[in-house]
């Protein structure tokens, strides 16, 4: 199972990023192989706008079967659970705060969006 | 012969040059108020036969019985308007701007565009003036699909005179990138000119004639002046800084009305850009 956390970092020990649309990376996490990889998503970081939707395309082409993040937007969340992945929200300081969290059981899943659309 | 009333800064004067030149005219003429998202020529107009029209724009339709889920759409969309994640599409109609390319180019014939109501326009009279408006929605953001609207009711045999929105972006593209003329309405202040210079760009880009016209004049400083003349563009006419203009203007009254000094200004700025564009023409 993989998980995607939002990041502007490199590795475990990095801050997770607040921002999911907008995040400038995303680390995969490996549960089984304990191994992580790092992709980057400046192209939808300066999108004018649908940065959200974008970015969910993103870690589902990646295959993640859950995003823990800061916040997540009403069209990146419809277009994440189309995709069948669980998002949890996390205000964990690091990576690896976060992914302890959810090891531990201790993140539960968003059943809606947390923040309004820059948009409409 | 299509002249756009523009300005980089918003509140600079561009309603009330448009609507003072329209009164200025001596025959039929058109006035389009393109300021889809906060119209409000009618403001200075009493307007008769008020004529609505309902704007829409073609959304996709999913038909799931066809759609085998390719992904070819959201490859497509350039806006995230409609996308696939190993799933059905799903479609976002607040980011789609109806190119109609999804539809296109889907292999199985699975989209079909569905009119989806963003505004209205409305067209009426006011003695020599047809005055179209446009109206987006509340809550919409796609202005330039309703400009385009209001754009289509011109009467090509007639002058037309379009009050453009502020800025620079999208929507005044969509106002401006056909006409045979820009005013360019600025104050002279720091603010008035830093949002000039790009707006003289932009028109520059478009490769459109243009003048400027500096509204209460005397107010701020010289230095709109001075970017006009270093750049050498012509500097058609200077509206005073005078309070009973502000006056009249809050009042809903045209200035050629209630102020009938300042109508030879705006009967000189009318023959000016006529010669100017025939000028452009020949």
């Amino acid at each position: 199972m993989k998980i995607a956390f939002t990041t502007s970092g490199d590795n475990l020990t990095a801050a997770l990023d607040s921002r999911f649309g907008r995040a400038s990376k995303f680390l995969i996490y490996d549960l089984e192989q304990n191994t992580h990889m790092v992709i980057d998503n400046n192209q939808n970081r300066n999108a004018a706008q649908g940065a959200g939707i974008q970015s969910a395309e993103t870690v589902a082409r990646f295959g993640v079967d859950a995003l823990v993040t800061g916040h997540c937007g009403p069209k990146a969340f419809r277009t994440l659970k189309a995709a069948g992945i669980k998002i949890y929200n996390s205000s964990a300081g690091t990576i690896s705060d976060a992914l302890e969290m959810y090891r531990s059981g201790k993140l539960t899943e968003a059943n809606s969006a947390d923040v309004d659309s820059h948009w409409t | 012969m299509k002249i756009a009333v523009a300005s980089g800064k918003g509140g600079t004067g561009k309603t009330t040059i448009a609507v003072n030149l329209a009164a200025a005219f001596d025959q039929a003429v058109q006035l389009l108020d393109c300021d889809v998202e906060e119209p409000n020529v009618h403001l200075f107009l009493k307007r008769d036969n008020i004529a609505e029209r309902i704007v829409t724009m073609p959304i996709p339709e999913v038909d799931e019985t066809r759609c085998t889920g390719c992904g070819e759409c959201g490859c497509f969309c350039e806006f995230n308007a409609i996308v696939s994640v190993g799933s059905k599409p799903l479609v976002f109609p607040e980011m789609c701007h109806g190119c109609g390319g999804c539809q296109k180019i889907c292999p199985e014939q699975a989209l079909r565009e569905t009119p989806v109501r963003i505004g209205t326009t409305k067209t009426s009279t006011s003695r020599h003036i047809t005055l179209t408006e446009g109206n987006l929605d509340v809550g919409l953001a796609m202005a330039p699909p309703v400009i385009k609207a209001v754009k289509a009711q011109v009467q090509n045999e007639l002058p037309a005179i379009l009050d453009a929105p502020p800025g620079t972006s999208c929507p005044v593209i969509a106002a401006i990138r056909d006409v045979d003329y820009v005013i360019m309405v600025t104050e002279p202040t720091p603010f008035g000119l830093h949002d000039l210079a790009l707006a003289v760009d932009m028109v520059n880009t478009l490769g459109i004639p243009f003048g400027v016209v500096v509204n209460r004049a005397g107010s701020g400083d010289h230095r709109v002046h001075e970017f006009c003349h270093n750049r050498n563009i012509s500097l058609i006419l200077e509206i005073p800084d005078d309070r009973r203009i502000a006056e009249a203007y809050s009042r809903g009254e045209l200035i050629v009305d209630a102020l009938p000094e300042y109508k030879p200004l705006f009967a000189r700025l009318k023959t000016g850009i006529n010669t100017l564009v025939h000028g452009v023409h020949r």
